[in-house]
């Protein structure tokens, strides 16, 4: 699969309709994502980024349209290695430690020991390894479920808001980390709803009210709006829409 | 399937109740606890001691195993763990072997510590072996999880799955013989014990501190694990992949 720019894509997304307890969450949607790059997911919360990103993910039950993720159906089973996905609220045991939560994810995967310590090292948590998840602040049990999704070299990381709460110095080593995974040639979609983190993202997609309202690089989006400060520039792009 | 998933799953359940050292000591102590108070309210009638106590040691991890699993479960589904296992490369039967492997081994110590206090210590007796006892009590153990994995998907908090030990296992217990010979019910009542897995879990037990290993022991246990099968494939249905 290639889009128009000749890079091959890591998602395809064509006339996605969702239903939420009775309400259309997306009306049909259709966007790509470029492999190899760091895709920001903007919009305030209740616009249906959680929903998009389930469907990416594959555990959501869709109305209609496709989801392609690396030349598969969202959500085949051969993709549960492939994918990894961190969703908003941190889905790790509480009452293990940090390690003893990262070995089981391993295990499920079949990763090398040391692959735990790495990720453990790159969420900056290596001081706490051995501590109980539990007795951790919500920006430790957040840190914990993103390592986990780092073990077995996904090739798609899907992260649902992974830097909320967080420090800005780890903030910018995990944008570094990011990236440095890109570089690898991993795809990212990192889902925000704070406008200063799409600075960093090669590729944004804003979206509002179930519908993708822009999609381009920051520049590309500066040079249409004509507007050189981000937040500035999606205001611009709401407002027409 | 995989055994090193299933393996991992297991040494997790595990390494979680160790991480509760209150809860291992509970699930140990209190069995033992009750037993002791049993034989004092029945003094003077050891022969009702006797036909109580003895299956009551290989019941106990089904009571257990039921109300602990519909918690962990629960919590796996309300926190996201689960979601997140769905979203691996995990088959959901890893995670229910990995659950019953754990509960399996907790549930050989209690009902072996039970059996130790209960036939060692209180005087209880049984014609057949103690370890056909503990090995009925591994397969209640088992028959309790699968059942508290399929009905923790029916509640939505912790006070709710709680109350599905009065709702679920207190009545198969009443309904099983244990207090009142099944045939001495009302009629509709032992029909409908007819149908519940515990009645067979408590007559195969019944008959081994009985001493009476016959077919119709084989005929409990292949119903007790039959039950389990079906409990486990019920299970499996609300473990769900995609949800809305």
């Amino acid at each position: 699969m290639m889009n128009s720019s000749g890079a091959p894509d890591a998602v395809r997304i064509e006339d996605l309709h969702v239903r939420r307890g009775g309400r259309l969450v997306l009306p049909g949607v259709s966007l790509s994502i470029r492999r190899g790059t760091v895709t920001g997911l903007l919009g305030p919360s209740g616009s249906g980024k959680t929903t998009l990103i389930r469907s990416i993910v594959g555990v959501q039950i869709v109305e209609s349209g496709n989801v392609t993720v690396l030349d598969r159906p969202a959500g085949a089973p051969e993709l549960r290695r492939r994918v990894a996905y961190v969703t908003q609220a941190p889905s790790v045991y509480g009452d293990l430690t940090v390690r003893e939560n990262l070995r089981y994810f391993a295990g499920v995967l079949g990763v090398a020991g040391d692959e735990v310590d790495e990720a453990i090292r790159t969420v900056g948590l290596g001081d706490l390894a051995d501590q109980v998840v539990r007795t951790g602040s919500g920006g430790e049990r957040s840190r914990v479920s993103l390592a986990a999704a780092l073990l077995g070299a996904p090739e798609l990381l899907v992260l649902d808001e992974p830097t909320v709460g967080l420090d800005p110095v780890l903030r910018r080593d995990l944008w570094n980390t990011f990236h440095r995974l890109a570089d690898g040639g991993a795809t990212l979609l990192v889902s925000s709803h704070v406008m200063d983190e799409a600075e960093r993202c090669d590729d944004l997609v804003l979206v509002r009210d179930g519908r993708i309202v822009a999609t381009g690089t920051p520049q590309e989006l500066r040079d249409r709006t004509g507007r050189e400060d981000l937040e500035d520039a999606f205001l611009v792009i709401a407002e027409a829409a | 399937m995989s055994i090193r998933v299933t393996g991992a799953t297991a040494g997790r359940v595990l390494r979680q109740l160790r991480r509760d050292p209150r809860t291992l000591a509970l699930l140990l102590v209190v069995p033992p606890l009750l037993l002791t108070i049993l034989k004092y309210v029945f003094e003077g009638q050891e022969e009702s001691f006797e036909r109580i106590g003895g299956p009551l040691v290989g019941l106990f991890p089904f009571i257990t195993m039921f109300l602990v699993t519909s918690i962990a479960m629960l919590r796996e589904r309300t926190t996201g763990t689960l979601e997140r296992l769905m979203s691996m490369p995990l088959a959901k039967l890893d995670l229910l072997v990995g659950y019953g492997l754990a509960f399996a081994l907790v549930a050989a110590v209690q009902a072996t510590v039970a059996a130790v206090v209960g036939f060692g210590l209180l005087g209880l007796e049984s014609e057949g072996s103690l370890w056909l006892v503990v090995a009925i009590a591994i397969l209640n153990a088992v028959l309790g999880m699968a059942l508290g994995l399929f009905l923790s998907a029916f509640a939505q908090t912790e006070f709710q799955a709680v109350q599905f030990m009065p709702a679920v296992v207190l009545p198969q217990i009443l309904l099983a013989g244990l207090f009142v010979p099944r045939e001495d019910m009302a009629r509709f009542l032992e029909l409908i014990s007819d149908v519940l897995p515990l009645t067979y879990a408590y007559d195969a037990l019944a008959r081994i501190t009985a001493g009476d290993t016959g077919g119709r022991l084989a005929l409990d246990v292949a119903v007790v694990c039959g039950c389990i099968v079906l409990a486990l494939a019920l299970g499996a249905t609300t473990l769900r992949r995609r949800t809305a």
